[in-house]
């Protein structure tokens, strides 16, 4: 059974400053109207593309959305910071309404876009959960139905007739979450809400997140940059992309296509920095990833297969056959965390006289999430600092997303570190 | 959309909007929520005062005192066998509500951009738990004006109520409904137009001499030049003060044209505010 189905939706902004000017606009806008002509500022507006400067005062953030949602399923909705994905959140908790289309419902939607919302500090914990409970939507019998496991899950009992501003902030999420996991509506919209609190109430969190959308067939919208939780929570994806859905379809396409969504972009040529060192004799010109079906990628899940490509420009003779290269990922903290070089994998590089691409394949990459930058180093003799031909810090970035190595169905911690296979055990001696 | 298959849809979320949007059914589902928000209210103003509630006590008080001293001593305003500060502590009381409901509604939107950004419940709960929670503002300051009536009584001053004291729960609604409907107006405007709020700070001011707050309105018909006057009479805001005076003091004036006149006017306003709220609360977001 369809419970939920969208029909066009668009929604269009207002670019730059809001105020000044707005008013005659309005008045624009209301003479339009009276004489039944359709609102001026409608048309105008492009693509919504973050990147490219705008040509117009409107923008639409989403663009003729259409999707159906049956009833029991988890429906995961992915795309780039920016693509439409929190407005389309927003128009589906009716925050705001969309511009144009609409959307049907056959169930009360909840979500739980933010925790916490409505929370009063003068109010006790336990005044809170009625509180917040009956703004989203609860009536107060169900609240006190639950409140005893409400207040167990949080983990508050001490100080729960307490008044919220006595709370770590720490306390105050822990008692927000509980009480927006216990709601129980028809379908139920997950933002990125498991990022609270510590390790204890996350796997707590993770764990309710799981019973809820697993069982007793709830239907759940969940939106999340992290592919691993949508592969493991979702049965249906939807790609968002400059406000447009992009793809509609299978769990793991979609997550490839997202990943893969920067394919088309040329990757930028680097020959306009002038942050190296070395003789320049040969200069790094691009270097950009790609996945195991040779897509340019910016984004990996941890332990997956990546290619590094490097790709030179010639200025002068050079003894190829004497060339060495290092490429040395390194993490926020300016830290190398790996590091390949061609003189211990014993790989003469003299090809690169006829050629202007290395390409270097890491099978797995054990790399926990977390952003890295390349730094690429090529010399020429011998590796000391004098022979330097060309060396690059931040050659290129890659955003490692945390994988579950460990089969657990749990995602790996983020830290920039190495993650690799192991086997933890207690042994039979003593 | 062409096709139409006999499914029941239990809302649809649209840009479109009908004139008045009052979805009771769903205000009704959410009747423990307005619940919550009026005891909020009412608990939460005066935690951390040294005073607490007595704020409600002190303000009408003093502000009946400079007015006694004010219009009455140094303006010479007549307020006939009633005493001045009695009948300026009447016209306080009743104003005093119409203005905590105003000023508690206006900024609604602007107030609460938080928390309607993130969840949707009927945003009309707002206004109307700001307008609840009022009545035991308004209670309290009834029960300090019924201590020094009876005081007044005691030294054998002329004060008795009238036979319109049954119309009192009107009095209530059509000052509710007027601060409601005017407040939710405002609050629409100033999601947009910020210069609102600074409007509304002093044209409450303004609007409460306009309104026979501190003199009877026989004064304004006799002293103000012509068209002040009309004006004065003609403000419901008037008819509602005035008239609230005259059935606790048998004192001014009443006319049935009159209580009819603001009891339209306010249910207008109200119905005017409702519609304006309706179409603001679906895109204020966007704009505040």
């Amino acid at each position: 059974m369809v419970i939920l189905k969208a029909e066009n939706i668009s929604k269009q902004y207002r670019l730059g400053l809001v105020g000044t000017g707005t008013i005659s606009h309005d008045l624009n806008r209301w003479w339009h109207r009276v004489r039944g002509k359709e609102d001026p500022y409608l048309k105008v507006g492009s693509v919504n593309d973050r990147s490219t400067k705008a040509d117009s005062d409107y923008v639409w953030a989403l663009q003729d959305i259409n999707f159906e949602v049956q009833q029991g399923e988890v429906l995961g909705i992915i795309g780039k910071n920016g693509a439409g994905k929190s407005t389309l959140l927003k128009i589906l908790s009716r925050v705001t309404s969309p511009t144009t289309g609409e959307i049907k419902t056959k169930g009360r939607i909840a979500s739980l876009l933010e925790v916490g919302t409505g929370f009063h500090p003068e109010l006790t914990g336990r005044e809170n959960i009625y509180l917040n409970g009956a703004i989203l939507g609860m009536t107060k019998a169900e609240i006190r139905e639950k409140e005893a496991e409400i207040i167990a899950f949080s983990g508050c009992e001490r100080y729960v007739d307490t008044p919220v501003k006595r709370y770590s902030s720490g306390m105050r999420v822990r008692l927000a979450f509980a009480v927006a996991a216990f709601l129980e509506p028809d379908i139920l919209v997950v933002d990125e809400v498991l990022a609270v609190g510590d390790a204890e109430f996350q796997k707590k969190a993770v764990g309710k997140m799981q019973d809820i959308s697993k069982g007793n067939g709830r239907t759940v919208l969940f939106v999340s940059h992290n592919m691993a939780t949508i592969k493991t929570l979702c049965s249906r994806v939807i790609v968002i992309d400059n406000g447009l859905i992009t793809y509609d379809g299978k769990v793991g396409e979609g997550v490839d296509r997202y990943l893969t969504s920067g394919r088309n972009k040329k990757t930028e040529s680097l020959l306009h920095r002038t942050d190296r060192q070395g003789n320049q004799k040969l200069k790094v010109k691009r270097v950009y990833f790609q996945n195991e079906r040779n897509e340019v990628v910016d984004d990996i899940i941890s332990t997956e297969l990546l290619k590094v490509r490097i790709e030179v420009e010639k200025y002068s003779e050079l003894n190829y056959n004497r060339l060495f290269l290092a490429v040395n990922f390194i993490d926020s903290n300016l830290n190398f965390v790996l590091s390949y070089t061609s003189d211990e994998m014993g790989v003469n590089l003299k090809e690169l006289e006829l050629y202007n691409i290395i390409e270097l394949e890491i099978p797995k990459l054990y790399l926990r999430g977390g952003t890295y930058t390349l730094r690429v180093l090529i010399t020429e003799n011998d590796t000391t600092k004098a022979n330097f031909v060309d060396c690059l810090e931040n050659a290129a970035s890659i955003n490692v997303l945390s994988g579950d190595l460990w089969k657990t169905g749990k995602l790996n911690r983020k830290t920039s570190t190495a993650i690799f296979p192991g086997k933890l055990q207690v042994i039979n001696e003593k | 959309m062409g096709h139409t298959d006999n499914e029941t849809w239990l809302y649809t979320i649209s840009s479109k909007r009908r004139l008045i949007d009052l979805n009771f059914k769903e205000i009704w589902r959410y009747r423990d929520l307005l619940i919550l928000f009026v005891k909020r209210d009412i608990v939460t103003v005066y935690k951390q005062t040294i005073l607490g509630p007595l704020w409600y006590v002190i303000q009408p008080l003093f502000t009946s005192v400079i007015f006694t001293l004010v219009f009455n001593n140094l303006g010479n305003i007549a307020t006939g066998t009633v005493p001045n500060f009695l009948f300026n502590l009447a016209g306080i009381t009743a104003w005093n509500y119409f203005n905590n409901c105003l000023s508690g509604t206006s900024d609604t939107f602007k107030k609460n951009q938080n928390i309607f950004g993130k969840v949707y419940f009927p945003r009309v709960i707002m206004p109307m738990s700001v307008t609840i929670s009022n009545l035991l503002k308004l209670f309290i300051q009834l029960g300090i004006f019924i201590g020094f009536y009876i005081y007044y009584l005691g030294i054998g001053a002329s004060v008795q109520p009238n036979a319109n004291l049954f119309l009192f729960p009107v009095y209530i609604l059509m000052m509710a409904l007027m601060g409601l409907g005017l407040g939710m107006i405002l609050s629409s405007m100033t999601t947009k137009y910020r210069d609102m709020t600074i409007v509304i700070s002093f044209g409450v001011q303004l609007l409460m001499y306009m309104s026979a707050v501190p003199y009877p309105l026989s004064e304004a018909r006799l002293k103000f030049p012509k068209a002040v006057a009309v004006l004065v009479e003609y403000n419901p805001l008037t008819q509602i003060i005035e008239g609230f005076r005259y059935m606790l003091l048998d004192t001014g004036s009443f006319s049935w044209f009159g209580f009819v006149y603001t009891l339209i006017v306010s249910i207008l306003l109200f119905l005017i505010g409702i519609i304006i709220f309706n179409r603001t609360e679906k895109s204020f977001i966007d704009t505040v």
